[in-house]
């Protein structure tokens, strides 16, 4: 079994991020970049799987500009096989790079799809659902637990209050959550052998995919500041500033 | 202008971020349809009749939308598109789970997660966890959006007199089917659904320590959350985490005990109406947040306003 999963290029989830004067979007410039770390959880799946002999490849791909091979190197390194780019500098928006990873599918024909729930830059959540949707596929988003079969998996997803658990039929695309596992960190000698691992390298026109942006990005602003409050002297100062100013306590 | 709003239900009520996203449909203007799909939801059906805005109720009772199935659901709300210019549903995740679908088989972009409406093609959502928002503008023909649950006030559970209009969607497509819901029975409110939320950091020192704002969330009625560090620690499960990775959330009000505030936390709560931080070190982060902060030992404030409550 072949499993394609996703390596989103995306400042890292340490960074405090900058949003530019001029609100034409973050500041990106001297930033420390990662694997998204949703992808992260949907590489270190896939090679589990491969390592308790449940797949026999693990394909890895990056959508965006050509420093995304550094993204694709770390999840080489943690044990993908091998690497598309994907390459492109336009904006990449969720139906684009959908559009893009539906392309591969048809080429590379894996029996399962991983990817990250949503990446930690847009915070879309949309990117795996639409994938299945262009390339008519079942999907499993959010999950927590993956048991694969020959033909079907049986996915825990995180819903709102739960666990739902739910049967489909592969090829199938799941998304992950974060309880699905704790991925590793690359060893030396595994980061060494990933340099020698073979990384393909197309374009979007390659694979005659559309990736025009549908929606613009007009300003960026940070977020309405909260300005500090008071300090209160004692428990019982707090307990009555709650009842009687912010009455939110009865 | 027609919208469509999908609801999200439990087959006998509406559950409420689908009245948040009506007011959203409101804000941009427009006759407003709901679209209940379920399975033995005539409760729902109804109950969708009476909610404020609504003109008219679509409803689809069958076998396929039981479990609200993402392939069933977006096969059903694509097949009832055409007339609409905005497509609408919670971000929940049900909604965040079909929506995606619908957009990409119509061949439009979504707009997840809007916070507010500029116009009917523009609109504020949250990016970076809510560490900026971004003014985005659509230029597809039809709308896909999911409207945050905290953004609208929502509207009146009644005062509508929506007529009903019975739907069919199209065959199942039959590449998923439900196995079983483990929902979890909780003494307490659902985290994103409290209305007071009590929440423990690294300076709870363990998990048994917990004990005391349990206390404290019980007579309050409130949830209890986590800061990733506590649950780094192994002081609680990662279901409790407020954060960046964990739950976005904005109670009435925020008690944050022993947190220090790092960024990835403030993300999750700093929407909270009131947020209040009890610490015993004056120059923590959260502080610059908190509406009243307490300086103290956590260890002697807690009990204290336990007893005062």
């Amino acid at each position: 079994m072949k499993i394609l999963v996703t390596a989103k290029r995306v400042v890292d989830y340490n960074v405090n991020i900058r949003v530019l004067a001029d609100q034409s979007g973050v500041d990106l410039n001297n930033v420390k970049m990662s694997v998204n770390p949703f992808d992260e959880i949907a590489i270190e799946e896939a090679v589990r799987l491969k390592e308790a002999g449940k797949a026999e490849e693990v394909v890895v791909v990056s959508v965006g500009a050509t420093q995304c091979q550094e993204q694709l190197r770390t999840a080489l390194a943690l044990g993908a096989d091998r690497g598309i780019l994907v390459e492109t500098d336009e904006d990449m928006q969720p139906l684009a790079i959908a559009k893009v990873l539906k392309a591969v599918i048809d080429k590379e024909s894996p029996k399962l799809v991983i990817t990250g729930k949503q990446a930690i830059d847009g915070d879309n959540s949309q990117t795996g659902q639409m994938l299945a949707a262009l390339a008519g596929l079942s999907q499993a988003t959010f999950a927590s637990e993956i048991e694969l079969e020959e033909d079907s998996a049986t996915v825990t997803r995180e819903i709102d209050g739960g666990l739902e658990t739910i049967s489909v039929t592969l090829p199938a695309v799941v998304t992950t959550d974060l309880r699905l596992n704790e991925p590793r960190y690359a060893s030396l000698p595994n980061i060494m052998k990933a340099k020698k691992k073979p990384i393909d390298v197309m374009s979007p026109a390659d694979l005659g995919v559309d990736v025009a942006p549908r929606v613009k990005t007009l300003k960026v602003v940070p977020p309405a500041g909260r300005a500090a409050g008071i300090k209160v002297e004692s428990v019982e100062e707090l307990v009555d500033k709650l009842r009687n100013e912010a009455k939110v306590i009865s | 202008m027609s919208l469509l709003v999908v609801a999200e239900h439990d087959q006998n009520t509406i559950k409420v971020p689908t009245r948040v996203a009506v007011a959203a449909a409101q804000a941009i203007g427009g006759e407003i349809h709901l679209l209940v799909a379920g399975e033995g939801c005539q409760g729902a059906i109804d109950a969708a009749a009476q909610i404020e805005g609504v003109s008219k109720v679509l409803a689809a009772d069958h076998a396929n939308y039981g479990h609200a199935l993402a392939e069933e659901m977006s096969a059903l709300i694509v097949s009832l598109a055409e007339g609409y210019t905005h497509i609408l549903t919670a971000t929940t995740t049900s909604g965040k789970n079909y929506m995606p679908r619908v957009a990409a088989l119509l061949d439009v972009a979504q707009i997840s997660d809007i916070m507010a409406v500029e116009s009917a093609d523009t609109f504020q959502r949250p990016i970076y966890a809510g560490n900026a928002i971004a003014t985005v503008q659509s230029s597809d023909a039809v709308k896909v959006l999911t409207v945050r649950g905290t953004a609208f006030d929502p509207v009146s559970a009644e005062g509508g007199s929506a007529s009903i209009e019975v739907r069919e969607g199209p065959a199942t497509a039959g590449l998923s089917s439900w196995v079983r819901e483990d929902v979890v029975v909780l003494e307490r409110p659902e985290l994103t659904a409290a209305s007071i939320i009590v929440s423990g950091g690294r300076g709870m020192q363990n998990g048994e320590n917990f004990a005391m704002l349990e206390s404290v969330a019980d007579k309050l009625g409130a949830a209890i959350g986590a800061s990733r560090a506590a649950v780094d620690a192994g002081f609680v499960p990662n279901d409790m985490q407020v954060g960046q990775t964990g739950k976005i959330v904005a109670p009435d009000l925020y008690i944050a005990v022993g947190i220090s505030g790092a960024i990835q936390h403030l993300a999750g709560m700093k929407d909270s109406k009131v947020i209040v931080a009890i610490n015993k070190d004056e120059d923590a982060p959260i502080f610059q947040v908190a509406d009243y902060g307490l300086v103290a030992d956590l260890f002697k404030a807690v009990p204290e306003l336990d007893g005062q409550l």
